[in-house]
């Protein structure tokens, strides 16, 4: 019943063009021989060659990465540990306080969230910088972590980690064996966004940083003021290669889990 | 206790009636509440090594809060619970010699068969070999070895139950507590695995304490049942004297089929107790030590199987009611005729078909006599 007629096709090309045109078409020029950005001059990968010899690019690039991976690590470690006090602990006085706040900073407009970091280092009198690009990165990807992780909590059955304590397990080892396991799926995801949303962070990341801590977006955004330039279309093709390339690899190590959990199913029925 | 009256074999299993005897758990004045709600009340009770321990009683009435005290999932508010003498009150979960079925099952689901079973010996630091060794044996206790490898979601309802069976006895826990742990099988099912834990706890020697709503199911499988109301023990003894002695109408309603009769004692003579209990009616007799006032409003219970109906006045009954048959209840091997008496409540006499239905001389609308011995009956105070 999937046939394409013409009506199904059209849709279908359209919405693929809305979606994916303005990238298509940014990847296309990235490759372009011109030094100017709107006139095509022939195939080329020089300005590929250039950012990677561009050290000031380069910089930017292993501060993000360093900034995503410290920063999504520390705020799903929060963030799970939030939503195991918001699903495991009883009531207790301010838990209705304690749930809206965690999810507050996510409908806080960043301009105010990251308004407010810049005026708390400053009064710490703190240096800005790597750390606290890191911290304010940490501080509203905790919540979107706390959110995925409490939505696998919320239907897993406490009946189980019971059954770990009866059979001998630590409160801890109860959830190293048994919580953990089963709700790592979950980890994973929230780790995945907390890194994407710091990756493409710009407007936290400019009131938190300082010299020297430039992130990839902040360097664009700074390039693109001053014209748009072939480097620029390059670098993003490459951004958007990486961030392809981690979604493929992730699904298809998801994929590949699946099948051999498939495939050890159907050996265990047969073997009865 | 009335034990004496029943007849028993010379060297039966009953060490609750041994004072010498001491015994595995001990709850003493356990009060157990939450917030304002008193799930359990002031409640002692022993339960003796080897024994299976039933715990009978409505929904919500405490008996999974009494399980989760001794797992250690809850700690009792007031009073203690003592388990082979040594105090529980503060022990945790994971250092208590007690393993838990779930009425859930519980089951890992990222674990295979294999490894739900090792579970707990593994965190007792067994070596290889011997964990190896005793998950064999569980397997083939519960004759789940071709299974061993798969996981809890490609197992039916009945072999997830033998599963979560097989973890909990892995342990060889000093006690075992079953949470309702064939609730979820069928009927036919459900009495092939009655007798396998019968079995399976002759076989190790273990104490088993279980958790029923199913009368029948405590009958079959305990030596002992406590009937539970509100967070209380209303009568604690063997299957068989529950069924003969109830000490309540509570116990007696809770545990089979029963007729109630409501009176006031007319006299008492000897061991025999009078009761008018309606207008225009001679007095019926019970077999009774208590010696209580005229006037006293009790009750006399007595089961259905123990009545016997007649169409014509018996001779020298000790008690007999004239009735009219008002409904008549066939379940293949026994008839249950429902009789009004004369001042409108209902008896209800068990009869076990042995003649064909068309031989039957007993139908709807005849005037018929209910009889029965004085001692078949049970005298109630309360
Ligand atoms: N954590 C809790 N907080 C508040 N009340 C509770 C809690 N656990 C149990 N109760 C209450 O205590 C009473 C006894 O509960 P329990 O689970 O022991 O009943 P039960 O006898 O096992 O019932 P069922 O046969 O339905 O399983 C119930 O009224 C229940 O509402
Ligand atoms: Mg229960």
């Amino acid at each position: 019943m999937t046939r394409f007629n013409w009506f199904n096709t059209t849709t279908l090309t359209l919405g693929f063009a809305f979606l994916y045109l303005p990238i298509i078409l940014l990847m296309i020029y990235s490759f372009n021989e011109s030094r100017l950005v709107t006139v095509w001059a022939g195939f080329s990968t020089r300005w590929y060659q250039s950012v990677f010899f561009n050290e000031s690019f380069m910089n930017a690039a292993w501060v993000t990465l360093r900034v995503g991976f410290l920063s999504a690590s520390i705020a799903t470690v929060f963030g799970t540990m939030a939503a195991l006090v918001l699903n495991r602990a009883g009531p207790f006085t301010g838990k209705t306080l304690f749930t809206g706040m965690i999810y507050a900073p996510m409908v806080m407009p960043e301009v105010i969230t990251g308004l407010s970091l810049l005026l708390l280092f400053v009064s710490l009198d703190f240096t800005r910088g790597f750390w606290t690009v890191t911290l304010a990165h940490i501080t509203f990807s905790m919540c979107y972590a706390a959110v995925v992780v409490s939505a696998r909590l919320a239907t897993f059955e406490k009946d189980l980690e019971e059954a770990a304590l009866d059979l001998g397990c630590t409160r801890f080892s109860a959830f190293m064996q048994v919580t953990l396991p089963i709700i790592f799926p979950a980890i994973l995801a929230a780790w995945l966004l907390a890194f994407t949303l710091s990756l493409d962070d710009l407007v936290i990341a400019s009131f938190a940083s300082g010299p020297g801590a430039t992130t990839l977006p902040m360097k664009i955004y700074s390039q693109v003021r001053i014209g748009v330039s072939p480097e620029i279309n390059a670098l993003s093709s490459i951004l958007i290669a990486v961030v392809a390339i981690g979604v493929v690899t992730a699904s298809l190590v998801t994929k590949q889990a699946q099948l051999k959990r498939m495939k050890e199913e159907r050996l265990a029925t047969n073997a009865s | 206790m009335e034990t004496s009256v029943l007849t028993q074999p010379v060297c039966k299993f009953a060490p609750w009636d041994n004072p010498a005897q001491k015994p595995l758990v001990r709850f003493e004045n356990v009060t157990k509440k939450f917030g304002d709600f008193t799930a359990i009340e002031n409640l002692t009770l022993n339960i003796y090594e080897r024994e299976f321990f039933a715990l009978l009683g409505p929904s919500g009435c405490g008996k999974t809060t009494m399980m989760r005290m001794l797992a250690g999932f809850e700690y009792p508010t007031t009073g203690n619970i003592a388990l082979a003498n040594t105090n529980l009150q503060k022990a945790p979960p994971h250092k208590r010699p007690v393993n838990m079925m779930f009425q859930s099952y519980a089951l890992f689901p990222h674990m295979s068969v294999e490894q739900n079973i090792a579970f707990g010996l593994k965190q007792e630091k067994t070596s290889k070999a011997e964990i190896k060794q005793r998950v064999e044996e569980m397997l083939s206790l519960v004759q789940l070895e071709p299974f061993a490898k798969r996981k809890p979601h490609q197992l039916s309802g009945g072999q997830k139950q033998r599963v979560a069976l097989a973890r909990s006895l892995a342990k060889k826990p000093k006690l075992l507590l079953l949470d309702e742990p064939l609730g979820a099988l069928d009927k036919k099912l459900r009495e092939q695995t009655q007798f396998e834990l019968m079995n399976i706890q002759e076989q190790l020697g273990l104490t088993f304490v279980i958790v029923t709503h199913d009368q029948e199911e405590a009958m079959t499988v305990a030596s002992r049942i406590a009937v539970m109301d509100h967070g209380k023990i209303v009568q604690v003894a063997t299957p068989a004297e529950i069924y003969e002695y109830p000490n309540s109408r509570y116990s007696a309603d809770f545990i089979g089929d029963v007729n109630i009769i409501e009176g006031k004692i007319d006299v008492t003579t000897g061991e025999t107790a009078s009761l008018n209990w309606a207008e225009g009616e001679t007095p019926l007799k019970v077999s009774t030590k208590q010696r209580p006032n005229h006037g006293t409003t009790c009750w006399l219970a007595v089961r259905p199987e123990k009545l016997r109906i007649s169409k014509e006045k018996p001779e020298n009954a000790d008690n007999c009611i004239k009735g009219e048959v008002w409904d008549i209840g066939y379940t293949g091997n026994i008839s249950t005729y429902h009789v009004k008496a004369s001042n409108g409540s209902i008896l209800k006499a068990q009869v076990s078909n042995r003649e064909h239905l068309a031989d039957r001389p007993i139908t709807w609308e005849d005037t018929v006599y209910i009889h029965w011995e004085k001692g078949a009956g049970v005298f109630l105070e309360n």
